[in-house]
């Protein structure tokens, strides 16, 4: 230990620092004074599903130029790369400032007026719907788009389109884990707000590159980890995260219910349930104990590809702890059994009494910005707002009320965000318009996406920059980014925050709102889209969600000004909000309890076989959010990581760097080595963020969970070989007149293979 | 001496560089960074972290008793800081002279240029950016006291050793708990300093 004490002097400090903590850490009211005439509005980050606060630094011409770290009780001033750059996209030159329009996709795009645009996109529906039905328009939201908007897309749907083909691309994110909430708890949200994170003993992430896909959760980690707690992951690859964890399971890709219901086996066979809670709290346990019973450890280590210990050692770990907590992400729910991998974890929470108290329970890590909140307020194809289902008479009464409609107006149930690309491929669906989504590069199996868009008679988009779907389009709307408007997003905690107008949006531009609006009232229904702005429609959700499971009533603007964030269900304006659930163990069915169900793992749906013998699975990098779209156009996340590559084990013999050919039954691109010891033998990993030729999802498999209707991103049978040269990685498309962001093409072409750019561990030096 | 300082876990970094990113907007440093992000087991481990100035105080900053123009302050309260740009003739001595890499030459410009401890910020009562954002606490700026408040029992080290060569800094580093050592081996051994042989 140093011989001197640390720290040093502190009566020499420079000017100001003792009082910045003793100021709560809060430096607003010094540094919102005058910095060369700049001011900072609170908002919170566009991206991932943490909702980090900050503050965007508006200049004296009212043009955000900057950011500031902002003390706001999620993210206590932290921000992750892409939150530092995010303020970048907001001024630039790739910003679309005109609509875009072509007659036929052989055409290049023209800029046009605003009137030309909407006339030609309202003719279009007319003219698609008039010869085959309403059902031929479909619509597809987004999950990075505020609540308000949401709201607004199912409305528009359902009310000026009138089709029953109306879902979002949260389709890809966690509905899987809100398919397996919504059947064992009767409410679709994590159960603990990440603050419970820190009471932990036993902390489980299963499936979740947290030091990746949400930096700023770590600190939760670690804070645990700080006051002693243990940390078990699962995932097959060596993680930052995985490589503190007092145990790492490394488990095969698609395995994850085998491995849960045998660590439950285990849990069983040593006594350590909670006998109570189940007896109290639960149905369901007498066929789940009588199902895992099968799963022996040895017969998970065979599925599974691990050790039969580590089975026991989690078990023993995890129901030993006082209170322990499980989250988990996309790892286990990208999958065709993607329910059931959550109802596994959820089975073994319950069994050990592990809910709804503080350091004990269940949370799923949201994507996207709005990953929780997308799609609580009607923007999935089978929900009403306020998460009523649109199949059940009482809750299409309600919400026909609401709008003004009768209950034969109001379509059925439509079909999820893939089988509506197959419905495009059989021309059942002819027109669509896309809002805030990005499918070419986020759907999985993009020949047939691309297919599928191909066939379309009329696609219009909405973004603000010209994204590779958009580019494929016949109209491209451009509107605000988020710091041009003002809404709510809800987190991963199902906290609801607001995001503030911190600019003008540039000339040309407008928002979703507005543009949802005229097209309304272009189809005859503009009586029921009178909102001048995202307040008023916020006032229309809180009453569309009163009453329901999702309650927003009794959040306001102002509330939420005030509070920095309330989490709901929140029934009245003085209900401080339900950050945890299932507090005395009860849920949200009517018989208030736990409905634990049985789950029999099976294998994923692409078989490995001679030709295609190892595991393909990808994921995020911490530079990049989704689809890229805005992402790899800001210079330094550019630069952070240029590329995608594939992640090999060095059993395999190629050198760091080499080009390696992924070869799946969709097809085969051709990616740099990254020869690591941080993944299994039998798997591979690809990024997903670019497109083709370098998309992972040019080789992903396109088949669905059957209830939650999500892809099996994260497991494909593949092989590898080696190959000749990379594919070089294409610039995102930019409008007309424009020019490609400079600075960011000199690394988006750069050929050289990667550098570890989040750290991953390489096998030889490069 | 500093009342407050940087203190770098590697322990908990996650190598998602929001560090360097924050660094590159700050005020001070906007559109360069001066943080380098390290793979110190880069053949066989998916560790990272990050290096910032350390603001040597024994012997006292040698990038600045190395240069030839008097170009790098060093204030009162222990900052060392960036190269004074009437100053700097970019000869990079500096560079040479700094046990942990840090400073960096911008060769068109002929300036030197590293971490000053967001200078800009502290004085503002602000923490430096990097740490301010720093996701996981890998940047943690505050005093020793803070630091143990947050995480019980963390030890740190400000003394490292180049070969024989002992270099006590202003910055400092949490080591683990069970392998403390004193002082930290700090890297390959510093062999000739202007041009003195001090391994010996």
């Amino acid at each position: 230990m140093s011989s001197r004490s640390l720290p040093l002097d502190p009566s020499i400090a420079p000017p100001g620092t003792r009082n910045f903590r003793d100021a709560g850490g809060i430096p607003a009211d010094q540094w919102h004074a005058d910095q060369n005439g700049e001011t900072l509005v609170p908002t919170h980050c566009c991206f991932c599903g943490v909702q980090c606060g900050m503050y965007l630094r508006v200049n004296r011409a009212g043009k955000v130029f900057g950011v500031e770290p902002r003390d706001h009780d999620i993210n206590r001033m932290r921000l992750c790369p892409k939150g530092i750059n995010a303020y970048q996209q907001v001024n630039h030159p790739d910003r679309l400032t005109a609509p875009l329009m072509r007659r036929s996709r052989d055409e290049p795009f023209r800029e046009a007026s605003w009137e030309e645009a909407l006339d030609f996109t309202v003719a279009e529906i007319r003219r698609i719907q008039g010869a085959h039905g309403n059902d031929a328009f479909g619509l597809l939201g987004g999950a990075s788009l505020f609540s308000e908007k949401t709201y607004l897309v199912g409305k528009f749907g359902r009310v000026a389109l009138k089709t029953r083909h109306v879902d979002y691309n949260g389709r890809l994110c966690m509905v899987s884990a809100a398919g397996a909430n919504k059947l064992a708890f009767g409410i679709d949200r994590a159960g603990n707000p990440f603050s419970d994170i820190l009471l932990t003993d036993c902390l489980l992430i299963a499936g979740s590159n947290v030091g990746e896909c949400f930096p700023v959760m770590t600190q939760y980690l670690w804070g645990a980890r700080d006051r002693g707690a243990t940390l078990i992951v699962v995932d097959p690859r060596e993680t930052a995260v995985a490589r503190t964890a007092d145990i790492h399971v490394a488990l095969k890709p698609g395995t994850d219910a085998a491995f849960f219901n045998a660590v439950l086996n285990v849990v069983i066979s040593e006594g350590l349930t909670d006998e109570q809670f189940l007896a109290e709290h639960t149905t369901g346990w007498d066929e789940v104990r009588s199902t895992v019973a099968s799963y022996t450890p040895e017969r998970a280590a065979d599925i599974c590809g691990i050790p039969a210990s580590q089975v026991v050692q989690v078990a023993r770990t995890f129901a030993g702890a006082r209170r322990a907590m499980a989250w988990h992400a996309r790892g286990i729910e990208h999958h065709s059994q993607g329910v059931e991998n959550c109802l596994t974890v959820i089975n073994l929470c319950a069994a050990t009494g592990n809910l709804g108290k503080p350091g004990a329970g269940y949370g799923t890590i949201t994507g996207q910005g709005n990953g929780q909140g997308g799609r609580e307020h009607g923007q999935k194809a089978d929900l009403l707002p306020g998460g009523r289902s649109i199949t059940d008479p009482e809750h299409r009464r309600q919400i026909c009320e609401i709008w003004g409609i009768e209950e034969s107006e109001l379509p059925s149930a439509g079909t999820s965000m893939m089988e509506m690309v197959w419905q495009m491929q059989r021309q059942e669906i002819r027109g669509l318009i896309g809002i805030c989504n990005n499918p070419f590069v986020s759907l999985p199996n993009y020949a047939t996406v691309k297919a599928g868009y191909d066939c379309l008679e009329f696609h219009a988009q909405f973004d603000f920059f010209l994204s590779e779907t958009a580019a494929n389009a016949h109209v491209v709307f451009p509107v605000t980014t988020w710091a041009e408007d003002e809404g709510v997003m809800a987190n991963a905690e199902a906290r609801v925050v607001k995001h503030n107008k911190a600019q003008e949006p540039p000339g040309g531009v407008r928002t979703d709102t507005w543009v949802m609006c005229q097209l309304a009232q272009r189809l005859g229904v503009g009586d029921k889209f009178v909102f001048p702005g995202s307040r008023e429609v916020f006032e229309e959700l809180r009453i569309a969600s009163a009453g329901t499971v999702n309650d927003y009533y009794g959040i306001t603007y102002e509330r939420l000004e005030e509070s920095g964030g309330i989490s709901w269900p929140c029934p009245s304006t003085d209900h401080p909000g339900t950050p945890r659930l299932f507090e005395d163990g009860q849920t949200f069915h009517p018989d208030r309890k736990v409905h634990m169900q049985v789950v029999e793992w099976h294998p994923p749906m692409d078989p490995y076989d001679e030709e295609h013998p190892m595991s393909l699975t990808t994921g995020r990098t911490v530079a990049h959010f989704l689809s890229g779209n805005q992402t790899r156009r800001l210079g330094a996340l550019v630069e952070q990581t240029p590329r995608p590559w594939v992640e090999i084990h060095p059993s395999h013999g190629f050198r760091n760097g080499a080009p390696v050919r992924v070869v799946t039954r969709r097809g085969s691109g051709v990616f740099p080595a990254l020869v690591t010891e941080a993944i299994r033998p039998d798997t591979v990993f690809i990024p997903y963020h670019w497109p083709v030729p370098t998309a992972a999802n040019a080789l992903t498999i396109d088949a669905l969970d059957p209830r939650s209707k999500i892809p099996e991103y994260k497991v494909c049978a593949c092989r590898i070989e080696a190959a000749e040269r990379i594919d070089e990685v294409p610039a995102p498309p930019t409008g007309p007149g424009r020019q490609a962001y400079p600075a960011a093409q000199v690394s988006r072409t750069d050929p050289l293979p990667p550098t570890s750019p989040q750290g991953r561990g390489t096998a030889e030096r490069s | 001496m500093m009342g407050r300082t940087i203190f770098i876990d590697p322990g908990r970094c996650i190598g998602c560089q929001a560090c360097v990113s924050a660094c590159r907007e700050c005020d001070s440093h906007r559109g360069k960074s001066m943080i380098h992000l390290d793979y110190p087991d880069e053949g066989h481990s998916v560790a990272s972290l990050p290096t910032v100035c350390m603001h040597c105080e024994d012997p006292v900053a040698p990038c600045a008793e190395v240069c030839p123009a008097d170009a790098i302050l060093v204030t009162a309260d222990g900052v060392v800081q960036q190269a004074d740009t009437t100053r700097c003739i970019g000869c990079a001595n500096c560079v040479n002279a700094c046990p942990f890499g840090v400073p960096k030459i911008d060769l068109q410009a002929k300036l030197q240029m590293k971490c000053n401890l967001c200078y800009d910020r502290t004085a503002y009562g602000l923490a430096p950016m990097c740490a301010t954002v720093c996701p996981t606490g890998a940047l943690f700026y505050g005093t020793l006291e803070e630091l143990q408040a947050e995480r019980p029992g963390v030890q740190v080290a400000d003394s490292f050793t180049f070969g024989d060569v002992v270099v006590s800094t202003g910055v400092a580093m949490v080591v683990p708990a069970d392998k403390v050592q004193w002082p930290v081996p700090g890297g390959l051994p510093i062999v000739e300093v202007n041009g003195k042989d001090v391994a010996r």
